[in-house]
């Protein structure tokens, strides 16, 4: 059985690590902040200028100037900052951010993403994806494995116009996860999904992908 | 009432633009992320100076009926400099239509050109962007990341143990004609306190433009902001306004009270 969307961010939250600043797009990406484990300190990132995002506020307690990188109404935890939008990519860009999750609709078998616009169609800017790729220690990408008209997204070289190169660390889909091997700049299989097979993998990736079968364990879920 | 200070947004841009200060093709700056932030009442009083062809730098260009989608509505933008466009129908029409220009920046990069050229730095460079469309065009350069050498600071030398270094693109900074600003609170010297996410362009956008208009909504006495509680010095603000925002929000959300 193919992960479900909430199944993929509970997947994605167990690369948290205690104490760790962490951003998440929007989209499934930001499904994980409802799967931080119990009892684990993890400050939420927003890039428009929020360190410690807290939960939806209450009716009576929206604000419109606080709101998240989605433009949706938040609220702040305790101990959370606000700061400009230059201060907020300083913290991207210069590496203080311990890890992204972001979708994507193309990742090559070196790392590099596409997830910011298709030619011909309506380009709607990259917004923040660009620095953060750039910039986060650890980035992840959590994404369906296949697009909806069932092509690969993981692919030998992306056809789309690239957000970054070389920068993704680890891929969580539906059917598997895949980490960067950095030495032979490849992806390498280390989880199935429940009931997916390695063959099903291959054959719904069209990039070169690592696969030691002993070291494959299974997706938790 | 300090000199700065004024009751009227449209009278002041009205004596602006009966200056030349205020004109067609000039280059404006709109604080703002979304709909937060936004210079709402100082967007309006500028759509009725009727002045066309302005470069707008702004990280989004508002919705259909607000925020910078009013200038768009009567044609007076020609060039947007951005990072997100999403919410605009009027902006895809026109974009598609080949009647607005359109220069997509990363936000980080955006945020960085604009806090450079209030700083006199005319370039920089950054990571973002490299092997991408982004850095089509654009001088490209091999460091160290700064995190990495923390000896030497990227000048020659010889490193223990060298890092490998990593191509950067160079950016230009960004100053412009006017900047529009949103702020909670002034003081008459047009120092300005932000409130929450809705800071984020303005303080560099305020830095960085040969006139700065700021829109507030509360104006206090001479000494009443505590000085460690300045974001933006009153050295940087020529003019201000206090207005009752609307404050539009994109999206409610909401989670039930317990």
């Amino acid at each position: 059985m193919p992960l479900s969307r909430d199944q993929i961010a509970r997947r994605a939250a167990a690369e948290l690590e205690d104490g760790f600043v962490v951003n998440l797009g929007i989209g499934m990406p930001t499904l994980v902040a409802n799967y931080i484990p119990d009892g684990m300190d993890v400050w939420l990132q927003s890039e428009n200028g929020l360190l410690g995002i807290g939960p939806f506020p209450t009716d009576d307690a929206v604000d419109a100037d606080l709101i998240n990188a989605g433009k949706q109404t938040v609220t702040a935890r305790q101990g959370a900052s606000y700061f400009s939008s230059s201060d907020s990519f300083a913290m991207i860009r210069g590496g203080h951010i311990d890890m992204c999750i972001l979708g994507a609709m193309q990742i090559s078998q070196e790392g590099d993403i596409a997830n910011w616009m298709i030619p011909g169609k309506m380009v709607k800017g990259m917004g923040g994806a660009m620095d953060l790729v750039a910039g986060v220690k650890k980035v992840v990408v959590a994404m369906e494995h296949n697009s909806r008209k069932g092509d690969a997204k993981l692919v030998p070289e992306c056809t789309l116009p690239l957000t970054g190169k070389q920068c993704i660390d680890m891929v969580i889909t539906d059917l598997c996860v895949l980490v960067m091997d950095e030495g032979a700049q490849r992806f390498r299989l280390t989880e199935l999904a429940p009931g997916v097979t390695i063959e099903e993998v291959r054959e719904k990736t069209t990039a070169e992908i690592l696969v030691d079968e002993k070291a494959v364990s299974t997706v938790e879920v | 009432m300090s000199d700065k200070q004024h009751d009227n947004a449209a009278a002041v841009f009205g004596d602006l633009k009966n200056r030349g200060i205020i004109r067609d093709g000039m280059s404006v700056m709109v604080g703002g992320f979304g709909l937060c932030g936004i210079p709402e009442q100082l967007i309006i009083a500028l759509r009725d100076t009727g002045v066309k062809g302005l470069t707008c730098i702004s990280n989004n260009a508002g919705v259909d009926d607000w925020g910078l989608g009013l200038l768009l509505q009567t044609r007076q933008i020609a060039k947007m400099v951005s990072s997100y466009v999403g919410e605009n129908d009027t902006f895809e029409k026109q974009f598609l239509s080949g009647e607005l220009e359109v220069e997509f920046n990363p936000q980080g990069t955006l945020a960085e050109r604009i806090r450079a050229g209030g700083a006199g730095i005319p370039a920089f460079y950054t990571a973002t962007g490299y092997g991408t469309i982004v850095a089509d065009g654009k001088d490209t350069r091999a460091f160290y990341r700064p995190s990495e050498d923390t000896t030497l600071f990227n000048r020659e030398g010889d490193r223990d143990d060298p890092p490998s270094k990593r191509p950067y693109v160079l950016e230009t900074g960004l100053y412009a004609d006017l900047a529009l600003v949103k702020a909670h609170k002034a003081d008459p010297f047009g120092n300005l306190v932000y409130r929450k996410t809705a800071r984020n362009f303005s303080p560099m956008m305020a830095t960085a433009a040969t006139t700065v208009f700021a829109e507030v909504e509360e104006v206090v006495g001479l000494g009443e902001i505590d000085p460690d509680q300045v974001h933006t010095p009153g050295n940087y603000v020529d003019r201000f306004v206090q207005t009752v925002s609307e404050k539009r929000i994109e999206q409610r959300t909401i989670r039930q009270a317990v």
